[in-house]
This record gives C-alpha cells, sequence and structure tokens, in this order.
C-alpha cells in the first residue's frame, strides 16, 4: 500500500527513499496514479510546506519560476503575461490551482503542455542538488532523474516573439493532439536564434533544430518559413494515442506550425 | 425556455390550449436534493465494514482461458474473498431473456473464453480499494490467444472467427429462422426498374459512450430478514433486479432493490452487470459490498451505444418521388447481445423514416465481433439508420436536382399512409416541420409545397399493403457455409409474394399490438370464463399468411418477418414452417382458481426462467 | 496501515479526522467525515465532480491526498446553505433548470461560488471559463451558465 513521508527541504525529499519515491507535487498526476493503483513504487514524498518555492520573479533579463508555483500563479503574476495564454490551456481553473511548473516538466505524454512553453524559451533549471541544467537536458534523461527541479529560469521574450498553441479536439478544455511554441527573436525584421518546440509528438517535450536552422535569417512570412515547415517533423516519430495516430499528427503538425508562425487561423 | 415556440396555428383543431405546465417553467421535483447535494446516488449510502469489488478483466479481444491462478491474490493484505465463474449459481444469461428474446450466452464471470477487452474473469473482495485493485493485479491469467474480428461485415464471412458459441454464425437468430431481420414491403425491384435515377450510399457511425458522470456500480448487503438490499445505479431497476434473481439462482423476493436516483445514465446502466456481482459479494462474504467502475472502465467495458453500417438504395422518379428503397445494415453487437438485437426490431419498425415509399425491403443483421458489448442509448435503433436516411436525402435532392426541404416535403408521410411494417401511419408532423425549418432557416420553398399538410392527401390507396416480393435468403447457418449477399432480395434462387391488402382486412391482419393487450386468464388470479386464443382474422378466399404466434418476440413487425409465401407452384416440404418465437407455449386450459394456494404471478413452463413476475411476462 | 491525524476546517467548522496513507480527500470527505456532497465521477481530474474549495480556490478533491489539508479551510455543497435559506447560487440552479441528473451540480456550484466569490459580476465568457473543467452530460451548459449569471444578479438569455 502507499505511504506517504512528509519532509522539510527538497534535498531531503531527493535523498528519500534512495531516490525511488515519487514526489508530490500539485497532485494532478501522482494522485491520479495513486487512484488507479498505478504507482511502480508505491511511496510519495512530499514537503510540508512549498511557500519558498512557489515565488515568481524578475532575474536581469531572465525570469525566475519556483518549481511549486503553480498555473493559477502564472495567470496571477504580471511578470509572466506571455505565459497567460500556456497556463489557460492546462486543465480548467480547479486543475490550474493545483498543477505546478515543476511536475508540468515530468508529465508523461500527452500532457507537459507548459514545458513545452518552457522549452522554446530556453528554461535553465536550478536542481535540487544546487546544480543547474538546461530544460532540454533534463528531458532527455528525465525517466532516470533522482534530482528535483527548484526553479526555472526563462527568456523574457520581446513583444510577440513568443507564441504558443494547443491543438486538441475538444473545446474548451482537451488533450493536446500537439502543442507548439516557438520564440521567434528578430532584428530588423529577421529571425536570428529561433526556438520552435513541440508537445505530444515524441515522449518528451522536444525541440525541432531543423526547423530552427532553416528560419535562422528568414522573414515571417509564406515564403520566410516555407523551409521550417518542410523541416516541422523531421527527426520526430511521433507517438500514437487515443487522440491521433503518429501519422496524423506528422500530417498535420506543419500545418498547426504555419498558424502558429504567422498568427493565422487562431482558436482559441 | 426562451428557445420554445409554440405554433398554435398548427394542427389547431387537434390542439387543446388549457396548459397548466408545458410551456411553462417548472421546477424539477428532485432538485433541491440536486443543489443540495443531498440527492441519494448509490454510493451515497454508508455502511459499516464495507467492501470494495474489483474485476480481473482480459487484455486481449478473444483468448481462450487456460487456467487462472489466484494463490498469489488470496494472500495479498486485505483480500476476503476471490469470486471466480464457479461461484455464480446460475453463470449464464442474455439481458432480454426477462422478456423471452434471445438465448443465454453471456457469463457474468468468465472461465472459458474471454471475447472482449476488458471482460471480466475473475473478481477479488477487499477491505479497501486499493487492495482489491493490488490483489487484480496478482492474479495469474493463462491465456492463448485466439484470431479476433473487429468489423461486422468480416464477421459475417465464413471463416470469421466464431466470437459468441452460442451463435457460432456471429448473428443473432431472428425468429429461430433468419440471420437477420427481414422486411419487405411491395417489391423494391419492380420499383427499381421504373425509376429515373438509382441512388446508392454507404452510412456509418462509430460506438458512442454515454459517458455519466456517475460511473455504473451497485453496493449491496445483508439484511436481518433473509434478504439482501442493494443501492444501484440502474436505469432499469426490475431489469436488474430479475437478472440478479436469474443469475443469482435466488427468488426475487429476497432481493431489496433501491434506484431511482441516477447520475446520469442515457441507456448505459440497463445492462444489470453491476448488480449481480455486488449481491453476490455480499452473499459470499455476509458484508456490504460495493461494486464500482472507475472511469477507465466506464469507458472500456461500459457499454455503448453500437457501431452501425447502413447502405442505401434508392429507385428514384425523374421528379423526386422515391419508388423504391432498399436497405442493408449492420449493427456490431460487440460480443453479447445486450440490447442490439432489440434495437434492430425498433429500427426496422423506424424504416424507411418518415416517408411513404410505396417498395421498401430491409435486411438488418445483429452481428457478434470482439468489440464491448453495445447497448442502449437515446434513440438507439433509429438514430444511426436516421442519420443515414437523411445523408440519403440529400443525396437523391442532388441527384434530382430538387430543393432537399421540397424532396421531403414530396415523399413525406401522411396521415393515414401505410409504413412497410404495417401499422398506419398518425400524427405525423414531417410536412410541417420541413416548412418551418424553410421559414426558419430562410431556404425558400415553393408555393405549392408550402401549401401541403400532414393532415391531407394520406390514406385512400396510400393505406394499402402492396403485394410484396418475399424471399428466404439468408437461413441461420448459411452463411457459414458461404459467402452469400447480404442485400435484401439478392442470391434469391426463389421469390415468394404475400398478397396485397389493408390493415384491418383478414389477408394481413395484424396481431394484437401489444402481446400484453392479450388477456390470459391463467395469471389473472380469478375464475373466468376461458378466453378464445387471439387469431389474425382470415378470410377464405385470400392466401392466408403464417399466423402470428400471439406470445414470444416482442417484435413490432413480425408480420414483416414471415418468410416468403411461396408462389404457386407449392415448393417441396423442405419449405419451413412458419416463424414460431422461441419457446412458444401450447397454452393450456386455465387451471382453476384455487384460493387455498398461493398465488403466484411467476412463470413455470418448461425452458422459461421461474424468476419472471409481473404482468408483463407470460 | 498508518493513520494519521488531520485537523482542518470544513464549512467553517473544525473536523479531526485519521486518514489513510494515500487517500485522497474526496473519499474523507464521503466516507470519513459523510459529507457526501462531493462526487466521484473520474478519479483522475477530467470532471470536475469532485471539485471543492480549499483556502478560497477551487480545486479537486480526488486528486487532493487528504492529509496535505491540514489547518486549511475546506468548503463543500453541504455548507452552501445558511441553514434552511439557499445560496443565490442554489436558488438560481433551481429557478433555471440548471441541474438534471444533479449529479455534477455539486461540483458546478462550488466552480461558481469560487468565481463569485471573486468576481461578484462575471462576464459569460468568465463563467465559461470558470466551469470549462466542470463536465454536464445533461443539461448542455446553457441553463448552467444562465443560473450563475441570474445569481449574480445578471440577466439570462431567459429574463434579458
Amino acid at each position: 500500500m502507499v505511504t506517504v513521508t512528509t519532509v522539510d527541504t527538497l534535498q531531503e525529499a531527493a535523498a528519500s527513499s534512495a531516490g525511488q519515491a515519487v514526489f508530490l507535487g500539485g497532485g494532478t498526476l501522482v494522485m491520479r496514479s495513486v487512484n488507479y493503483g498505478e504507482l511502480s513504487v508505491p511511496q510519495i514524498v512530499r514537503l510540508r510546506s512549498v511557500a519558498a518555492l512557489r515565488s515568481i520573479r524578475a532575474d536581469g533579463t531572465r525570469i525566475v519560476i519556483g518549481a511549486a508555483a503553480t498555473m493559477g500563479d502564472i495567470l496571477r503574476s504580471s511578470e509572466v503575461s506571455f505565459l497567460h495564454p500556456v497556463a489557460r490551456q492546462i486543465g480548467g481553473p480547479a486543475i490550474r490551482n493545483m498543477a505546478t511548473v515543476g511536475g508540468n516538466i515530468f508529465a508523461p505524454h500527452p500532457y507537459g503542455d507548459f514545458a513545452v512553453a518552457l522549452l522554446a524559451l530556453d528554461a535553465k533549471l536550478r536542481l535540487s542538488d544546487g546544480s543547474e541544467t538546461d530544460l532540454e537536458s533534463l528531458l532527455a534523461a528525465r525517466d532516470n532523474e533522482k534530482r528535483l527541479v527548484e526553479s526555472v529560469s526563462i527568456a523574457r521574450p520581446a513583444g510577440d516573439d513568443f507564441r504558443f498553441r494547443k491543438v486538441s479536439r475538444v473545446k474548451p478544455k482537451g488533450v493536446s493532439v500537439m502543442s507548439l511554441a516557438a520564440w521567434l527573436p528578430r532584428s530588423a525584421g529577421r529571425i536570428s536564434g529561433a526556438r520552435i518546440a513541440f508537445g505530444a509528438m515524441a515522449p518528451t517535450p522536444v525541440r525541432v533544430r531543423a526547423a530552427e536552422a532553416a528560419l535562422e535569417g528568414a522573414t515571417l512570412d509564406e515564403n520566410g518559413i516555407a523551409g521550417a515547415l518542410a523541416a516541422a517533423t523531421q527527426g520526430l516519430t511521433p507517438p500514437d494515442d487515443g487522440l491521433a495516430s503518429g501519422w496524423y499528427r506528422s500530417q498535420v503538425a506543419p500545418v498547426h506550425l504555419k498558424r502558429l508562425l504567422l498568427g493565422e487561423g487562431s482558436r482559441t | 425556455m426562451s428557445s420554445v415556440e409554440f405554433r398554435k396555428d398548427l394542427f389547431a383543431d387537434e390542439r387543446d390550449d388549457n396548459l397548466q405546465e408545458i410551456g411553462k417553467p417548472t421546477r424539477r421535483q428532485d432538485i433541491l436534493g440536486h443543489v443540495t447535494g443531498r440527492s441519494p446516488y448509490y454510493d451515497d449510502h454508508l455502511f459499516d465494514g464495507l467492501l470494495h469489488m474489483r474485476c480481473v478483466r482480459s487484455p486481449h479481444h478473444h483468448a481462450r482461458i487456460r487456467s487462472i491462478d489466484t494463490s498469489q491474490a488470496e494472500r495479498m493484505p486485505g483480500v476476503v474473498r476471490v469470486v471466480l465463474a464457479r461461484d455464480v449459481p446460475n453463470n449464464l444469461n442474455t439481458l432480454l431473456s426477462l422478456i423471452n428474446f434471445g438465448k443465454d450466452e453471456e457469463k457474468l464471470i468468465q472461465d472459458t473464453k474471454v471475447a472482449y477487452a476488458g471482460e471480466p474473469v475473475a473478481a477479488i473482495i477487499a477491505e479497501t480499494e486499493g487492495q482489491a485493485r493490488a490483489a487484480c493485479a496478482a492474479v495469474r491469467v493463462d491465456y492463448e490467444v485466439l484470431p479476433h474480428v473487429l468489423d461486422p461485415e468480416a464477421s459475417l464471412r465464413p471463416d470469421a472467427p466464431v466470437v459468441n458459441e452460442v451463435y457460432p454464425n456471429n448473428t443473432f437468430d431472428y425468429h429461430d429462422l433468419y440471420d437477420h431481420q427481414k422486411l419487405r414491403f411491395g417489391d423494391v425491384e419492380k420499383g427499381f426498374s421504373e425509376a429515373d435515377h438509382i441512388v446508392e450510399g454507404e452510412y456509418q457511425m462509430s460506438p458512442i459512450e454515454q459517458a455519466p458522470i456517475e460511473t455504473c456500480g451497485a453496493i449491496a448487503a445483508p439484511e436481518t430478514n433473509d434478504r439482501f438490499v442493494c443501492y444501484t445505479s440502474t436505469q432499469a431497476l426490475f431489469f436488474s433486479l430479475g437478472t440478479t434473481a436469474k443469475l443469482l439462482n435466488m427468488p426475487s423476493s429476497r432481493l431489496h432493490f433501491v434506484g431511482g436516483t441516477v447520475g446520469g445514465g442515457f441507456g448505459g446502466k440497463v445492462d444489470s452487470i453491476v448488480e449481480p456481482l455486488s449481491v453476490l459479494g455480499a452473499v459470499l462474504t455476509g458484508r456490504p459490498v460495493k461494486f464500482m467502475w472507475d472511469r477507465a472502465e466506464e469507458m472500456q467495458v461500459g457499454a455503448p451505444r453500437g457501431a452501425e453500417r447502413w447502405r442505401i438504395k434508392d429507385g428514384v422518379a425523374r421528379d423526386g418521388r422515391i419508388l423504391a428503397r432498399a436497405f442493408t445494415g449492420f449493427f456490431d453487437a460487440g460480443a453479447y447481445t445486450r440490447l442490439s438485437s432489440y434495437a434492430i426490431i425498433k429500427c426496422t419498425g423506424h424504416i424507411p423514416g418518415p416517408y411513404s415509399i410505396p417498395n421498401v425491403a430491409s435486411n438488418v443483421y445483429c452481428v457478434f465481433t470482439n468489440r464491448t458489448p453495445a447497448t442502449a442509448m437515446r434513440g438507439f435503433g433509429i438514430t444511426g439508420v436516421d442519420f443515414a436516411i437523411e445523408c440519403h436525402m440529400d443525396k437523391v435532392a442532388e441527384t434530382v436536382g430538387l430543393n432537399p426541404i421540397e424532396l421531403r416535403i414530396l415523399n413525406a408521410y401522411r396521415d393515414g399512409d401505410m409504413k412497410p411494417h404495417r401499422r398506419l401511419a398518425k400524427n405525423t408532423a414531417l410536412i410541417e416541420c420541413c416548412q418551418v425549418a424553410s421559414q426558419k432557416s430562410g431556404w425558400a420553398i415553393s408555393a405549392d409545397a408550402a401549401r401541403q399538410s400532414s393532415l391531407a392527401g394520406g390514406g385512400g390507396t396510400r393505406a394499402e399493403i402492396p403485394e410484396s416480393l418475399t424471399d428466404s435468403v439468408g437461413r441461420i447457418g448459411e452463411r457459414r457455409r458461404a459467402d452469400i449477399p447480404t442485400e435484401p432480395g439478392a442470391g434469391a434462387p426463389s421469390r415468394g409474394r404475400v398478397a396485397a391488402g389493408t390493415q384491418g382486412i383478414p389477408i394481413v391482419a395484424a396481431a394484437p399490438q401489444d402481446e400484453d393487450m392479450i388477456t390470459d386468464p391463467a395469471r389473472m388470479g380469478f375464475r373466468h370464463a376461458p378466453a378464445a386464443p387471439p387469431q389474425p382474422r382470415a378470410t377464405p378466399s385470400t392466401p392466408v399468411p403464417p399466423a402470428v404466434a400471439p406470445t414470444g418476440t416482442p417484435v413490432p413487425s413480425q408480420q414483416a418477418a414471415a418468410p416468403p409465401q411461396p408462389a404457386s407452384p407449392q415448393p417441396s416440404a423442405s419449405q419451413p414452417a412458419a416463424p414460431q418465437p422461441p419457446q412458444a407455449p401450447s397454452d393450456p386450459a386455465p387451471a382453476p382458481y384455487k384460493p387455498e394456494q398461493p398465488f403466484s404471478r411467476g412463470v413455470k413452463r418448461p425452458g422459461v426462467s421461474r424468476f419472471l413476475s409481473g404482468s408483463r411476462r407470460r | 496501515m498508518t493513520k494519521k491525524p488531520v485537523q482542518f476546517r470544513l464549512n467553517g467548522s473544525p473536523a479531526a479526522v485519521f486518514v489513510d496513507e494515500g487517500q485522497n480527500l474526496l473519499d474523507l470527505l464521503r466516507r470519513g467525515v459523510g459529507d457526501l456532497s462531493p462526487k466521484y465521477g473520474c478519479g483522475q481530474g477530467t470532471c470536475g465532480s469532485c471539485t471543492v474549495i480549499i483556502d478560497g480556490e477551487p480545486r479537486l478533491s480526488c486528486l487532493t491526498l487528504a492529509e496535505t489539508v491540514e489547518g486549511q479551510q475546506v468548503e463543500t455543497t453541504n455548507g452552501l446553505a445558511d441553514g434552511p435559506d439557499l445560496h443565490a447560487l442554489q436558488e438560481a440552479f433551481m429557478e433555471n433548470f440548471a441541474a438534471q441528473c444533479g449529479y455534477c451540480t455539486p461540483g458546478m456550484l462550488m466552480a461558481a461560488k469560487a468565481l463569485l466569490d471573486r468576481t461578484p459580476r462575471p462576464s459569460r465568457e468568465e463563467i465559461v471559463e470558470a466551469i470549462s473543467g466542470n463536465i454536464c452530460r445533461c443539461t448542455g451548459y446553457e441553463p448552467i451558465i444562465d443560473a450563475i449569471l441570474a445569481a449574480s444578479g445578471q440577466p439570462t438569455r431567459r429574463t434579458g
């Protein structure tokens, strides 16, 4: 049966049960597994208080978000208003008052839409052992990660450089067929250092480097993005699930990427 | 509600406008409980010492069970009882056996072969739900995986795996005669030959889960009077009670069922699956037992509205009149019958939709596949075919170049028209609906179409039943031996004819519409002059169609299912007898009333469940 | 199995109970405390019928580890009425036919109350957003939206 251990610090939590226990963030995924008897190791560790890990603050050109900040916290913070459209796409209000930024990074397919946005925004993570890593590296090996995330630092995009879309079958709330985020820094109208991330197109949120490279120096118009669209799913073998087949995801990804980049056909 | 508008000009002669409630906002009588959270759903009954039951379910669509090892599960913490097929006293049922329709075919818990993913093979009763889950995961089942079939037409092929041994042809047996439900009205071939256009189309829909917010479940507990109380989410309390009594081989008087507060059902809570298991759990443990599906089970094993595939062929005159319409329909019943057999009876009574078409034929198949059994859902049996019909009407309108609303008005049924299932249409209103729709949508129709009325133009020759062409293709078992066509009339080596007539005139006499209208003195509990058994009235001058027995299957369109009456000369003696509904009893003379003996309304006939009660059963 | 003591306030009154390890708040409220107003619909956060208000925010009780409500304020539909006096939302749900089977109603009421507590006169869009995590299979939502508009003193489709 499930055991629950309550500790005071992230370090204790990470050390608890030799890293075997599952850490309880907002509970939206862990408690679901508990309810359905699906925890592989029925041990939960949780923090007595997460207040210290919920802050959202500016740090130079970047913004630092505590791992225990909820989607509701994001929506109440003017510091990260560019992330409001992302947080609003996560569940209903009750879920948003529970689901955390840190938890979203570990959410299995097809969840984890917020992490897609973080990935596009060049997220760097501070971990429970005091080390730092970038989100992309952590995602690549997240199933074996024993450390816990303390905070996330992201770039502060200028103007409309940041875009996000979530494609779902049910409106207004549905699970992702895919989610897409792009950070498109521009100077004199030309893109430089674009980051494009997909969710629900791979086991974890992923960047598509070929599409990013195709945007280098390009303008944000039909001609400028043609190369990126052609490379939209390069290297990806999207999964099949109850919402969509991998084939379908591959077919429609360029369509949604085009809408994301050109701001077309936006539907909420 | 502002969206309701009363058009008092329509059917003014037929209305009584002294309405006290209709059209006025009203409160639901149960609303106070709903808004205070106090409406008593089944799970809102608390019991001390409540145990929790969960099922071990098949991960395969189709597999033989070699062995089930519960030894580890039995030793798991909190486990009180492991329930297997052998613990079910009478482990074979079909839901509609309570009205003597269909053969017992589905086990409450399987022990030989699973026929759909999610079929239960064992149940665990434990102190907590979590413990029951853990123990279920510890049950080891050795399966021999078998080939499966998931498409109804694939299932009709001779080489298709047998889904359900009780129906080895993968089709429900209609009237002990055919592997499909036949409807014949007029001669569609003649209609096609006279038509200017032939319009064909194929339509299908996937299964739809009712998805009530309250999942299916029941709590059963021993009472102190040798009875068991069962609080249930059922939509069909007496079905659930009768089914439980039958499966548990227990007089229904020992069952105290409480329902009525249902957290959404939409048809998905009539299958009486959860009640027998929870009561069985209470019988086996002597403690209160809850059996409640979680959401994943509700979606996976909760019986949906089944998939349907339809092919429609119309013969249409240049002016848009539909002269003939033939249907071929496939209902995907999933692995067991549940209510699909009945859905097809409803559907056949509805064909060809709200239209007067002089020649109509249909073959509708209730096909078993290795999918979750299908059941009721809002308008089941009608919804799918109506979708097909209305899509097809648009296709016809396009073909003949007619406004689709006018096409519907042109072909609409009117009061007094004979429908193919041999009932006169009454209170028809399609024409008026079309006219209002045209006004509301701003889609203009001709002055002539706008002048039409459902009250005029029907009846007369339209009330007649035409001479009907019949055939005997698709006898039970034929399809196992060879691929034979599924369309009405196709591949018929010989045809028969049922002579023309009108309703109420003997040659096509209708049996009583509801067999319960037939008075049976044997079950009325008082002395009574023996009533003559009802017979279709016959005139000597015309061929008499096979007598439709007044008892048996609840088929509204039994004449439609009649086998072909041979055209002369008489065929060989192998021509089958008239369809006899299963277990049609030969009514004995009513026994004298013996007041000293306890009165029983139960059924005491060989082959008929003795747990039946109530006046609807004979 | 270890039991842990938990104290919290339920609808303004103190509650002190023992919880099982891994028990969720929905189960604690229903079986531990006997407040049957929150309902089980999915156990996975998709239906909203178990919605309660914790420290002023709507949350899903089926996904809340029961022991984490230590010291918190929990509100349920059971505490919505003030004695015999119904809450404006309850009256409005009754008047606007905002329930049929009633199973989603307690969760809807909690989602709506959390909205009105912060936004006394919400727009229609805000109402849709506020109940977007609550599924109703019977009503088609419009009567519910109307009821919440009516409860906040605003015109509905019917009155306005």
